[in-house]
């Protein structure tokens, strides 16, 4: 066991773990956060999603020790069930999921996306998205929920952020 | 908790100590020391009341007044909770959000089965349609009763009726904390659908904003105290035999906590979950095995279907064969397909003082607890099965065979709970396949154009293996002492199973179907999303393509010539319409397809028009656009009814264009998403649109399943219509496109 810092969502944790752990059995576990679910473990389906210094990773393949200093965003990040943030509130609107268990990964896709590119065309919003499957067949919701995010995000009074 | 034997609302009125006895008559109202269960009404009861008569057992107010209500039906992601609350709300005269939801749990719920089927809104939405209705009636009574005026005087807001002079009183203040255990009345009169404010009106899914925020959601986010966790070592091929194993290695491994070898069945606990991923992966290195070549040499799903021992059944007998004319016969082919989850299955189980609780994603946790009593030599009653969300199961996956291997690592390592999640391999490996199926099909055109005759036989394996007994539970077969599976069963019309949709709803004089059921497959098979629906309503609505191409007339011209039920019409027209069938423009590499259902023959009517866009070069075929007309009766939550059409479209587009599942004599081979591919961002259609037709008042008719079938002929026939091929073997992919056939 190792201990690493890792800071996610803004706030800094100390973690005792094997360094081959992956990152997202750390998130899940050591910091019992859900968002980020177990879907492959091969980096094939995108559940495990999570921004990464702003880059969208997936988390089932990033070995806990190669993280070092690098923010991680987790949709837990994004806003609260009380209180949802832009993006939570435009798949909220767009009613943008079924079972619901790709979501998240979709959203730190979404996320990693509006970042860079607050104001994407649909042809980019589907080529960023392409990476992560949903099962239930929710894509046409997922990306108006993408597109409505941008556009909300575009409305915004100038300094605000997602 | 106990499971099992009496039922919810009685085991739940014995707690209590007592119910409510009223001073006047209520249909079958009786006192609470009555033993005499026998419902009153059987073979009249609306939808599950029929199995569960007794309100309490679906509604209990409590005296605080918060009401709670319960489902024998679970969220499988197709948002029913959020519809059968709607339903309560309605009748009960409540905010939906004033009402507490109770699903699937064998230790409180009334026992509806299983959730599947399309069935959840007709059996459960009907059972709390009229038991609220009642339950509200009862109440308004004894309101009007302590103050003295007539029910219709009353109003009824938030939970409490007013009279007009301003007195007010509550549900749990009528009740004082006691429960109406009272029989449900099959003349009870819901609300009128034209005075609705909740029912027939878009109500966000109760269930999403724990799902985009990271709330606990899925029994995959349980984590309870002294939690461990499990990874079972699956054999290599469903042939392999053990050999030998050497766990002294992995015993010694970090944070392992404990191996478990029972014949061939192999598993690991560790203190933390990537250990036990860990520990599993060496276990697996560890064992060495024997495999047999158990499977078909030729994997063609119509080599290996026609190589099994068949069971015919003559489900339809019309008329007289024989008709002169034109006569057409095709033969279409399914293969093997995969639930394919996003998320593998999980479970969570734990054995204390004899009692185990197991918290479970199953599709029925009633027929689960049954299923894992005989696996552990347990009474019923000494365990609960509680559901708890998972990811989209579309049917019998994993989420049962996942129970079964937490229970016996639960029995392994009493005391504490133990999670286990399947990997990826071993879901994409191991989950029963929606079976591979194969149907020939002969018409004869008469001189008008009109179908003359028909004979359609479907060969098909089992679709439903689901548990009940525990020889349908994976680790139940791999045990020292292993349970053998049940000898699999069709089920019977109208609603089938392989022969699902098989009877064409259309007007035939002379027709005969028939089911080649078929017990046995050499792979395990069971019930994927609308069953043998998809293929035959692939194979009829490729079929009428080809007939009206035949005959000369236009496809949606030619269906509608061949229906007498006005509503089919109506789904059909209003499909064509919306799409613009009348006034498309063919263009180059582009076609236009149409298909029609009504699922079961007895379920919501869907019609399909669609546009693909065909690289021959490439093989690609891309759905560009999508209308579904539908009609599943009174809508209850149009948006809920629209995600699921739409869901249905493009999971079925999946089907239709990319998914089999390989194999070769020793084992199955597409174990990762890569092997096994499903639609990307990029394959959807740019628009989609659903079109509902609400009928008020009509029965609930289930939309799960509806679009699927039609889904798949469409682009069968849109991508004739696009480039000449008539493709009639699933799935339509690159490798079939670029060759021909």
């Amino acid at each position: 066991m190792t201990t690493y810092h890792l800071r996610v969502n803004g706030r800094d944790h100390a973690v005792d773990t094997d360094p081959d752990t992956p990152l997202l059995y750390v998130l899940r576990n050591d910091l019992q956060m859900n968002g980020a679910k177990f879907g492959c473990g091969l980096g094939q389906c995108g559940a495990c999603t999570v921004t990464m210094g702003g880059d969208a990773v997936m988390s089932c393949l990033v070995p806990v020790s190669v993280v070092g200093s690098r923010d991680v965003g987790t949709v837990e990040g994004l806003g609260t069930a009380g209180k949802p943030g832009m993006l939570q509130q435009a798949f909220i609107d767009e009613q943008a999921a079924q079972c619901g268990y790709c979501i998240a990964g979709m959203m730190m896709r979404a996320q990693s996306l509006l970042a860079k590119n607050p104001k994407p065309t649909d042809a980019e919003i589907t080529k960023h998205m392409m990476p992560n499957l949903c099962r239930c067949g929710t894509h046409m919701r997922i990306l108006r929920a993408v597109r409505r995010a941008s556009n909300a995000m575009a409305n915004q009074p100038a300094g605000a952020k997602a | 908790m106990t499971g099992g034997v009496a039922s919810p609302g009685r085991r739940r009125l014995l707690a209590a100590g007592g119910s409510l006895t009223l001073a006047f008559a209520i249909g079958a109202m009786r006192p609470a020391w009555t033993q005499d269960e026998t419902p009153l009404n059987k073979g009249k009861m609306p939808g599950s009341l029929e199995k569960e008569p007794w309100l309490d057992a679906w509604i209990r107010i409590d005296a605080d007044n918060r009401v709670t209500v319960f489902t024998g039906k679970a969220e499988l992601g197709q948002g029913i909770k959020t519809a059968l609350l709607q339903v309560a709300a309605e009748e009960l005269q409540l905010p939906p959000g004033r009402i507490q939801l109770v699903t699937a749990d064998t230790a409180r719920t009334p026992n509806e089965g299983y959730t599947a089927g399309s069935h959840s809104m007709q059996d459960s939405g009907t059972a709390l349609r009229y038991a609220a209705a009642q339950v509200h009636g009862i109440l308004a009574g004894m309101a009007a009763k302590r103050f003295d005026v007539v029910p219709a005087t009353l109003t009824a807001r938030d939970g409490a009726f007013q009279a007009a002079d301003g007195r007010r009183v509550t549900y749990g203040e009528l009740l004082a904390g006691r429960q109406l255990h009272v029989q449900a009345d099959p003349a009870i009169k819901p609300r009128d659908p034209a005075s609705h404010t909740v029912a027939g009106k878009t109500l966000a899914r109760i269930d999403i904003p724990a799902k985009v925020t990271g709330g606990v959601a899925y029994v995959q986010d349980l984590r309870l105290p002294g939690m461990v966790h499990g990874r079972v070592v699956r054999p290599p091929a469903p042939g392999a035999r053990l050999v030998e194993v050497d766990v002294a290695g992995v015993t010694r491994l970090p944070g392992v906590l404990k191996v478990v070898r029972d014949g061939r069945f192999l598993a690991v606990i560790a203190d933390g979950e990537y250990r036990a991923v860990k520990a599993a992966a060496a276990l697996a290195r560890a064992a060495r095995w024997e495999i047999q070549p158990t499977l078909p040499a030729n994997a063609d799903p119509a080599a290996v279907v026609r190589a099994l021992p068949t069971q015919p059944t003559t489900i339809l007998d019309r008329g007289t064969p024989g008709s002169a004319g034109r006569t057409l016969t095709a033969s279409y082919t399914k293969p093997f397909q995969l639930h394919a989850s996003i998320g593998p299955s999980c479970a969570v189980a734990q054995l204390v003082d004899k009692q185990y609780t197991v918290w479970t994603h199953s599709q029925g946790v009633y027929p689960l607890q049954g299923a894992l009593a005989e696996l552990l030599g347990a009474d019923k009653a000494a365990i609960r099965c509680i559901h708890t969300e998972g990811s989209g199961c579309y049917g019998h996956n994993a989420a049962d065979d996942v129970a079964a291997d937490a229970a016996l690592l639960a029995r392994a390592f009493p005391g504490r709970p133990v999670r286990v999640q399947w990997m990826r391999e071993d879901e994409h490996g191991w989950e029963p396949f929606g079976p591979a199926m194969l149907t020939r099909v002969s018409a004869t055109l008469d001189g008008l154009g009109k179908i003359a005759n028909w004979q359609y036989d479907v060969w098909s394996p089992p679709h439903n293996t689901r548990p009940g007994k525990a020889g349908n539970l994976l680790a139940a077969t791999h045990l020292e002492q292993p349970f053998v599976p049940d000898t699999p069963k069709p089920s019977p019309q109208p609603e089938g199973s392989g022969d699902r949709n098989a009877i064409p709803l259309y007007a035939i004089p002379n027709a005969r179907v028939v089911h080649q059921f078929q017990p046995g497959a050499p792979l395990r098979t069971s019930a994927l999303r609308s069953l043998g629906a998809y293929c035959n309503v692939f194979s009829i609505e490729s079929f009428m393509d080809e007939l009206a191409h035949a005959a000369g007339v236009d496809p949606v011209a030619f269906r509608l010539r061949h229906l007498e039920d006005p509503r089919a019409a109506d789904v059909v027209r209003a499909a064509a319409r919306r799409f613009g069938w009348d006034n498309y423009r063919k263009t180059p590499r582009r076609g236009r397809g149409f298909a029609f259902a009504r699922y079961k023959n007895l379920a919501a009517y869907c019609a399909i028009a669609l546009e693909v866009e065909v690289a021959r070069e490439t093989g690609m075929v891309r759905v560009t656009r999508a209308v579904a007309a539908v009609d599943c009766g009174e809508v209850v939550n149009p948006d809920g009814v629209r995600n699921q059409i739409e869901g249905g479209i493009i999971q079925s587009s999946s089907w239709t264009l990319l998914e089999r599942v390989r194999f070769d004599q020793q084992q199955v081979l597409t174990r990762d998403w890569a092997g096994y591919p499903i639609l990307r961002f990029n394959q959807v259609p740019e628009k989609l649109e659903v079109e509902l037709i609400d009928r008020p008042g009509q029965p609930f008719l289930g939309t799960g399943e509806a679009s699927q079938g039609p889904t798949g002929a469409a682009i069968a026939n849109a991508v004739f219509d696009a480039c000449g091929l008539r493709l009639r073997d699933l799935p339509l992919d690159r490798a079939r496109l670029r060759a021909g056939h």
